[in-house]
């Protein structure tokens, strides 16, 4: 029995028909074919599979789909722009925040969301806003600075 | 040193960025092929059990179900990474007879969708007779126990000496002598992508694998002797990966068993591991009881140090005795000792198998090790830094019948770090800094798998339009190996880095090589690099020499896209134009080059050393025994530097892994069971816990390496561990030999130091 389903995903309107106990993560990669947002674990706990909806940095994997009915939703793929890259990425690319990459959409994803709310944080703020994100490579600090950098100014977003 | 490079000593973007950037990089987590299964596997509930029967006819029953596979459809071969070495391979991963630890793989069932697969995993029956278990190595050695291995007397699954002077002797010229104990925890790799493979076995008896690992090469002869296949007929592609840290270079139950259905049902089949089967029945860090003994003249002269080790094997060899070889090799670093003595065992436990995990068997022994010199130099009323650096090895030391070694920039770490810790100055109550120091291998001279010395080999492929591809066995598994390698082979060629285009990831292009551990891939992949970058430069200059016609003997080079005579640059001939030139007097032949590396005459162990020396200052909660991370400075020497922001990425994240090694990870195990298979119980650093961190490279040059450079990132998770216990040390005055360094290990101590204080 599948259940109705409208998203604005990336800002592509869907309408689509889903299993109720389909998850946000399971919908956005199965059906819409947006892998660039991954999954690491079953709990909820390392922060992969992070996107924006309605502005908030949400865990994909911890709601179901249609509780996310009429929702507004950025994944890594929605980032870049008119085939210009968001600051944060060209950030990213830079500082060199990022290295096996699977944490890296959940990671921009969690930035973005954070940048577009507090525009000037503390480095402390940063590293609040990305605590629920696991990395295994970096070591975070160079994620930190990539965002500082951006919230410092460093790179501006091309029109 | 003045060394003019166009390419190499600077930043770049990595040529796998802005795929990751985007979330276009596709992993093999990733993949859908047409028609494709979704696989699960079974595992053992028991930790020492024998298999009486397996009934897997309701699973088979089930809608949806394509195939169940159990031990009796394998060849009954038994696989392992010595391959040399025939007793050492013991895994049969589809389990025939016996389990051997919880999570052991029993069956695997291929079905339409995941859900179905998992269910009917419930249907299978599978009848154990429960056998009497062994968990701790020391028990497991004792006459008696449980026997996991029938080969294995008392369990013993390798041993190791390694021994020069004379131990015992020296003892006795010794002013002071000091002796303790240790133990080192387990430690998951975590990679953020599990393990996963994809493989499709065509009607036309050739299997293709998609998988996250660190060795291509490896699974391809694993899998193909598993399989009773010609390697040729196994292709291994590796996709992005999303992580390995020492956890991906061996065959593992997703790859086997996903192309064991395949080849059952000629059917794409796919297997993702889920978090849960990664924590309990993937390969951990070896966790390692020390003892250790060192004694000292007067004067401050290290003369005599005598270790031994035994490891908790688990179940399996896998890696491990790599790591019982090399965990003794790296307990006589960074020092001359004159006399030397390792005894490691190996141990078979009833628990997961244990292996490498960034570092091999390195961090344990610089823990026990760095711990020690600190002990030492406060009996010696030495500074513990002056104690390091009066014996520190020095470039072009023999470690005896070991290794030889060329450069070495530790006294100029022990300099940059003596600065840092003066201007710390006097620091706060309750916080200390403590320093560790070590050397780690560019790779591994000993080679196990198929011949007694490692290889690497490259080719690279000059195009008519003077695009280069570059064929490659290293893998990159997120440090950052495609583009180093790019950044050598387009230095060597005078060229761009844009200009090539790295191919590492498909067995049937590349060239057989051993894969990215040990950390292989700067110095052996890149000298392999370079030298087929070289020949495929020496037959461009061919052509430009006829064409530029030098009437004395000027050297032609290759610079930015320029064949210049080396005296005399303002002569020059476009690169461009001389590829295409040069390919249409060959009629259309590309221009090849072939370059391979093996480490003839180098010593037993590796051809280069990197070293480095840490100070961490924490600061120790009396009240909580909490030890907070305060800030990390490592003055390292990783010879010539390749990617400036890449080896700073090494250096954080090597930090990070080492730090949570240090004071939080760990793997508690009762009866067996690891007690905390989830990311919400198994706790890492994450960004709040990560402290500042400073990176201070030292600069040497490295004859053996390819411009100078060799390793610098695995090494890097050598001395955190150590450094901090010494840290603690000097923050509360207690000193914790038993890793990690919790605040109820600190607390207790700090409690039965307030005893004895009231004692006397």
């Amino acid at each position: 029995m599948r259940k109705e389903l409208r998203l604005i995903v990336n800002g592509q309107p869907y309408e689509l028909y889903v299993k109720p106990k389909s998850l946000l993560v399971e919908v956005l990669r199965n059906e819409l074919g947006l892998t660039g947002t991954k999954r690491g674990c079953e709990s909820s706990s390392c922060g992969i599979c992070t996107v924006i909806l309605n502005g908030m940095a949400v865990k994909s994997c911890s709601i179901l789909a249609l509780q996310a009915d009429g929702a507004e939703i950025t994944t890594v793929e929605g980032l870049a722009k008119g085939g210009k890259l968001h600051p944060l990425q060209k950030a990213f690319l830079d500082y060199g925040a990022y290295q096996c990459g699977f944490c890296t959409p959940g990671m921009l994803a969690s930035a973005k969301a954070f940048l577009d709310e507090n525009p000037r944080p503390t480095e402390i703020e940063i590293r609040e806003a990305i605590n629920g994100n696991i990395c295994r490579c970096t070591g975070y600090n160079s994620i930190v600075r990539a965002i500082k950098a951006v919230a410092d100014g460093e790179y501006k977003e091309e029109k | 040193m003045n060394r003019k490079y166009s390419v190499i000593g600077k930043s770049h973007i990595r040529v796998d960025g802005y795929a990751k950037v985007t979330g276009q990089a596709k992993y093999t987590f990733d993949m859908v092929l047409p028609n494709m299964l979704y696989g699960k596997i079974l595992r053992s509930p028991h930790p020492h059990a024998r298999i009486l029967n397996i009934d897997t006819s309701r699973a088979e029953r089930k809608i949806g179900v394509k195939a169940v596979v159990t031990g009796k459809d394998t060849l009954g071969r038994k696989n392992g990474a010595w391959r040399r070495f025939p007793e050492l391979c013991d895994e049969e991963i589809l389990c025939r007879e016996k389990v051997r630890y919880i999570g052991d793989p029993v069956a695997a069932v291929a079905a339409i969708d995941e859900e179905i697969a998992e269910e009917a995993l419930d249907l299978i029956e599978v009848e154990y007779e429960i056998l009497p278990a062994v968990f701790d190595p020391l028990e497991a050695m004792k006459e008696g126990a449980p026997k996991i291995h029938d080969h294995a007397e008392r369990n013993i699954n390798v041993t190791r000496r390694i021994e020069w002077g004379d131990v015992s002797e020296a003892f006795k010229d010794c002013d002071y002598v000091i002796e303790d104990q240790f133990h080192t925890s387990s430690q998951a790799h975590l990679c953020m992508e599990t393990h996963c493979a994809v493989a499709h076995f065509g009607y036309d008896g050739k299997l293709t694998v998609w998988t996250s690992t660190q060795s291509n090469y490896y699974i391809q002869v694993l899998l193909a002797d598993m399989l009773g296949l010609r390697e040729g007929d196994v292709r291994v592609i590796k996709p992005p990966t999303g992580g390995g840290f020492g956890s991906k270079f061996e065959l593992d139950s997703a790859q086997f068993c996903a192309a064991l259905l395949s080849q059952k049902l000629r059917q794409p089949v796919k297997i993702v591991l889920t978090r849960e089967e990664e924590f309990i029945a993937t390969k951990r860090k070896t966790p390692m009881y020390y003892y250790v003994k060192v004694g000292a003249k007067k004067d401050g002269t290290l003369l005599a140090k005598e270790v031994r080790v035994v490891t908790e094997g688990g179940a399996y060899t896998a890696m491990g005795a790599t790591a019982l070889y090399l965990t003794g090799f790296y307990s006589s670093l960074p020092y001359r000792w004159p006399n030397y003595r390792y005894d490691g065992y190996r141990v078979y436990t009833n628990t997961a198998p244990t292996s490498a995990l960034r570092g091999f068997g390195a961090p344990q022994a610089y823990f026990a090790g760095e711990s020690m010199i600190d002990m030492l130099a406060e009996a010696m009323k030495m500074d513990p830094l002056d104690l390091r650096r009066k014996n520190a090895i020095t470039p072009n030391y023999e470690v005896p019948g070991q290794a030889y070694i060329q450069s070495c920039g530790l006294k100029e770490c022990y300099d940059a770090i003596e600065k840092h810790i003066k201007e710390r100055g006097k620091l706060p109550p309750n916080r200390g800094i403590g320093i560790g120091n070590y050397g780690f291998m560019s790779g591994g001279i000993f080679n196990w798998f198929n011949t007694p010395y490692a290889f690497s080999a490259a080719m690279v492929k000059i195009n008519i339009d003077g695009k280069v591809d570059l064929f490659t066995g290293a893998c990159d598994t997120g440090q950052g190996s495609d583009t180093t390698l790019a950044m050598i082979c387009a230095e060597e060629l005078g060229v761009h880095l844009e200009d090539i285009r790295v191919h590492a990831e498909d067995t049937d292009l590349g060239p057989a090589d051993l894969g990215s551990w040990g950390s292989r891939e700067t110095l052996m992949n890149g000298n392999a690099v370079k030298m087929a970058a070289a020949d495929a430069k020496r037959q461009l200059l061919e052509f430009a020499c006829a064409k530029m016609k030098p009437n004395v003997v000027y050297d032609l080079d290759i610079k930015d896209h320029k064949i210049y005579m080396v005296d005399r640059p303002e002569r020059y001939v476009s690169y461009f134009e001389i590829v295409q030139e040069a390919i249409r007097a060959k009629e259309g032949q590309t221009i090849i080059g072939r370059g391979h590396y093996t480490p003839h005459r180098k010593g037993m162990v590796s051809p280069a050393f990197g070293f480095g020396v840490q100070a961490v200052e924490v600061e120790v909660d009396p009240e909580t025994g909490k030890v907070k991370l305060i800030e990390i400075v490592t003055a390292h020497d990783c010879g010539q530097v390749i990617n400036s922001v890449a080896v700073i990425g090494q250096v954080e994240g090597a930090t990070m892994l080492a730090a949570g090694g240090g004071f939080c990870e760990d793997q508690p195990i009762d009866n067996g069971k690891i007690l905390n298979p989830s990311i919400g119980d198994y706790k890492v650093l994450r960004s709040l816990d990560m402290p500042k961190t400073v990176g201070i490279e030292v600069d040497t040059y490295e004859p053996e390496g390819p411009f100078g450079a060799k390793e610098a990132g695995e090494g890097l998770t050598s001395p955190t561990a150590g450094a901090m216990a010494n840290a603690v040390y000097r923050a509360v005055g207690v000193r914790i030999k038993d890793l990690p360094i919790t605040p109820e290990k600190v607390l207790r101590a700090l409690k039965e130091k307030e005893k004895l204080k009231e004692k006397k």
